[in-house]
């Protein structure tokens, strides 16, 4: 039987900086919220009850009509034991699902290899973002890293489309493997045959694509572009990857007008990629995940707020039970954590967990290093 | 005369440095080759970067906060500072003893932590241990501020051992004991960082090394079957006596400098690529008093660092990648903008300064390729040797047309791998490159209207040259 089943893609995109949670999905009724944000806190009436107690930011309009649908799944007090409150180290551990230890292999590296164990696809895992963030990291996967898809390829700075093809037709040539030069320049060679036939290939998906719909003109609108563009042409990519850039979320100060901006940018951009893929009857068989490496203090510093520890995360897509999972960490001063942050009491493994098994059919175990109940909201 | 041989020098140039560009090449060929050495191996003869000129136009970089600041620092130095070996030493240093910024989150122990490597990193061994042992941030990086006279922690006393002097064993035995690392340990509480102010809202404060004999415990340790009452001085002084230690920093300044060595956890089993050169290097680490410089010397000056063998045998670090191809076409060798960019490009080539993956450093050889990063150093150095505007690639352009008035195909691809390196390609590179030069036929200078079709036919192939797979070596 041939089965006519589309195979699963996972669209990940990473609110680097340390997302406030608390402004994000907004305990609105709770007093404490009141006194712990006298500069910050948002009018209850302003937020958009998601359920009695709590609501969106206000610029969230769009990604509530996800809500409404029931294919949003919000996950609160999302985190890790011992929190890190270094944006690096956390986004790491959220990489390499490794608290403990340093870990150099991602999540989603380990996924691809799971997913495609002989590479025969160079493009089953992409990002969009310059350098490869752990997450994707894992030796032997290949993973191309697109800064921007309408430009990206190998000497792409050469002038004139004659002398291009040029160039990489000789590049081609230089690169052809099977020489038995030794060990280590043969695999560069096969390593320079595999970037340019998935430079080939992406660099087609500009070309393939239609669409009706404008993207923001911000980084993450245009990565997230890239990303619909990659799944809309067809190359069987099964993960793609972006990060929203400069850790913009880190909002120390001016946080009402800038966090405002962010979250107006994310809910524009993600109701523009599903309505994008909609149109072309392509939404089916993606989950976009978002999250960020954690949240932020409880209380405000007078214009934004510092380093937390648990966060929010999303998912989104036609498979998705939409809902609530996790609950919201206590605000109560006894019940938080040191330093006057959130608890976390869902791991973050248990949402890969879910992905990775429910998604992704693959076994979550020895790619999130452990047995955890997975969240089951697919 | 082997002494001013263009290749030995240059391999001399790109190794204990960051490369050259050809007028400096030429100049140190002519100079020779133990002149130039015994350049590199004098820093302080040489004059150094203009620090004043530098903070005075990126004030950011003076007391930098942000980490990216302090790459951004590092890599001007890399391409700038005329001590070259003393700069290398530095980035040396931070491979062996790592410390990163995902952990430590703050930018300016970062800067003191490589600003100390290159200060001392050519000089006496045990005093460098010793500055290591008191730099706030190794001492937070490797939890030695959670390490208590009544609650051990353990990780910089085995650390200290295993990755920072002795390693784990040589010649099929052990170095050292489970009791050795406990007793490491327990030398080095109470080598403690003061308390810091916190960081916002001004931003960090510098942290300062703090010994806190309350919690330091004094009792009695054996380490390694010496018998007293140490303290972390004492641990050095001990560590430093041992051949392990003279093995291991001897192995790894072969591994840098000379030819990728297999993994370091398999030294205790794998005996070392060039053993005599190594054992060259321990004598030399005994002889002078544990001096670096001294191990240097006998490195630079082996027959093995000289032989052809070992020529291009190094898969190029990022770092030597970006820098080594700024300095050949002579890019960013003064203070100008657009360089805090370019120094994230070892970033996205997988080498993330001064934030290394873990406490045991970057992968290095063939490690350093996937899809991902080769096509972000094939762009990158090709970018910058196909662009003939840069006085570095100039120069290389002007000297092809010494050659001749017209170059036929096979001396225009000749002409520009030597003018490159110079830069040993296998012959179906060599025959693609040719290929590629034939289609465009002889190539003339000096006539109407030739030069600027001669310099773009020189550009070209500077940039496929750039872009070959022999290129990544180093």
């Amino acid at each position: 039987m041939v089965s006519t089943k589309k195979d699963p893609v996972l669209a990940v995109l990473s609110l680097s900086g340390g997302n406030d949670g608390l402004n994000t999905v907004i305990p609105r009724t709770n007093g404490l919220y009141w006194d712990s944000r006298p500069t910050l806190a948002i009018a209850e009436e302003q937020a958009l009850p998601i359920t009695d107690e709590l609501g969106f930011h206000p610029e969230m309009g769009p990604i509530k009509k996800f809500w409404d649908e029931g294919k949003l799944a919000i996950f609160l007090g999302v985190g890790y034991p011992n929190a890190s409150y270094s944006h690096f180290r956390s986004m790491d551990i959220w990489h390499t699902c490794e608290p403990d230890a340093q870990g150099t292999e991602g999540w989603l590296g380990r996924a691809i290899k799971d997913l495609d164990p002989q590479s025969e696809n160079v493009l089953t895992g992409v990002n969009f973002g310059r350098g490869l963030p752990r997450a994707l990291a894992k030796d032997g996967v290949p993973v191309a890293s697109v800064g921007d898809l309408e430009t990206y390829g190998l000497l792409t700075k050469i002038a004139g489309q004659d002398q291009r093809a040029q160039a990489l037709d000789v590049f081609g040539r230089m690169y052809s493997p099977a020489i038995g030069r030794g060990p280590v320049i043969d695999y560069i060679r096969s390593t320079g045959t595999d970037a340019l036939k998935g430079a080939d290939i992406l660099s087609t998906a500009p070309g393939k694509y239609k669409s009706s719909l404008e993207y923001p003109k911000s980084a993450v609108g245009q990565y997230m572009r890239n990303i619909a563009q990659t799944h809309l042409a067809g190359f069987g990519s099964r993960v793609l990857f972006t990060t929203s850039p400069y850790n913009s979320f880190d909002t120390h100060a001016n946080e009402a007008v800038n966090h405002a901006g962010l979250l107006r940018d994310v809910s524009a951009t993600v109701d523009t990629f599903m309505a994008d893929l909609r149109e072309q009857q392509q939404s089916d068989n993606v989950l976009l995940f978002m999250f960020t490496e954690f949240g932020r203090r409880i209380m405000d510093n007078g214009s934004g707020t510092d380093h937390g520890a648990a966060g929010i995360a999303f998912a989104l897509g036609e498979g998705v039970q939409g809902g609530i999972y996790g609950e919201y960490p206590s605000l109560e001063p006894a019940e938080q954590e040191e330093g006057g942050n959130l608890k976390f009491n869902l791991d973050f493994r248990c949402v890969y967990s879910g992905i990775l098994e429910d998604w992704l059919g693959l076994d979550p175990e020895p790619i999130v290093g452990g047995n955890f109940e997975r969240v089951k909201f697919l | 005369m082997a002494d001013h041989d263009i290749s030995l020098v240059a391999h001399l140039l790109r190794r204990a440095g960051f490369g050259s560009d050809r007028n400096e090449l030429e100049a140190r060929a002519a100079q020779g080759y133990a002149a130039a050495l015994d350049e590199l191996l004098d820093p302080l003869g040489q004059p150094d970067i203009d620090e004043d000129l530098l903070f005075r136009l990126h004030p950011g970089l003076y007391l930098p906060n942000a980490i990216e600041s302090s790459v951004h620092d590092w890599v001007y130095r890399m391409i700038n500072n005329p001590r070259q070996l003393q700069e290398k030493m530095s980035l040396f240093w931070h491979t062996i003893f790592c410390a990163g910024h995902s952990k430590i989150d703050h930018g300016l122990e970062m800067d003191v932590m490589i600003a100390m490597f290159r200060e001392h990193g050519m000089g006496n061994f045990r005093d460098l241990l010793y500055r290591l042992s008191t730099n706030p941030g190794m001492l937070y990086y490797l939890d030695n501020t959670e390490s208590h006279k009544v609650a051990l922690n353990e990780n910089y006393g085995r650390e200290l051992l295993e990755l920072f002097s002795m390693g784990v064993g040589m010649d099929d035995e052990m170095n050292y004991t489970e009791d050795d690392v406990k007793a490491c340990a327990r030398a080095f509480t109470g080598w403690n960082v003061a308390p810091a102010y916190p960081p916002f809202p001004y931003g960090r404060s510098r942290w300062e090394f703090r010994f806190d004999p309350a919690d330091h415990d004094d009792g009695e340790k054996t380490f390694l079957g010496e018998t007293g009452r140490w303290n972390g001085d004492d641990i050095l002084d001990i560590i430093c006596r041992q051949p392990a230690t003279a093995r291991f920093i001897s192995r790894h300044l072969c591994n840098f400098f000379v030819a990728d060595e297999p993994p370091v956890p398999s030294w205790r089993l794998t005996p070392p690529l060039h053993p005599d050169l190594v054992q060259s290097l321990e004598s030399a680490y005994f002889e002078s008093g544990y001096d670096i410089t001294a191990m240097l010397r006998a490195l630079f000056t082996s027959e093995t660092f000289k032989s052809e063998s070992v020529r291009y045998c190094k898969v190029k670090s990022p770092a030597e990648m970006v820098v080594g191809a700024l300095r050949l076409a002579g890019e960013h060798r003064e203070i100008k903008p657009g360089l805090f960019e370019i120094s994230i490009e070892p970033k996205y080539m997988g080498m993330d300064l001064m934030n290394p993956p873990t406490v045991e450093g970057w992968h290095t050889g063939r490690e350093w390729i996937d899809s991902g990063t080769l096509v972000e150093r094939i762009n990158f150095a090709s970018d910058l040797l196909g662009n003939t505007e840069l006085p570095g690639v100039r120069a290389l352009v002007d000297r092809l047309k010494d050659l001749g008035p017209v170059l036929t195909p096979e001396a225009l691809v000749d002409g520009c791998l030597d003018l490159v390196g110079p830069l040993p390609v296998h012959d179906e590179t060599r025959e693609e490159l040719l290929a590629h030069a034939r289609r465009g036929g002889d190539v003339s200078h000096g006539g109407n209207g030739q030069d600027a079709e001669f310099t773009r036919r020189a550009g070209e192939m500077f940039q496929m040259i750039a872009s070959t797979a022999e290129y990544q070596f180093g």
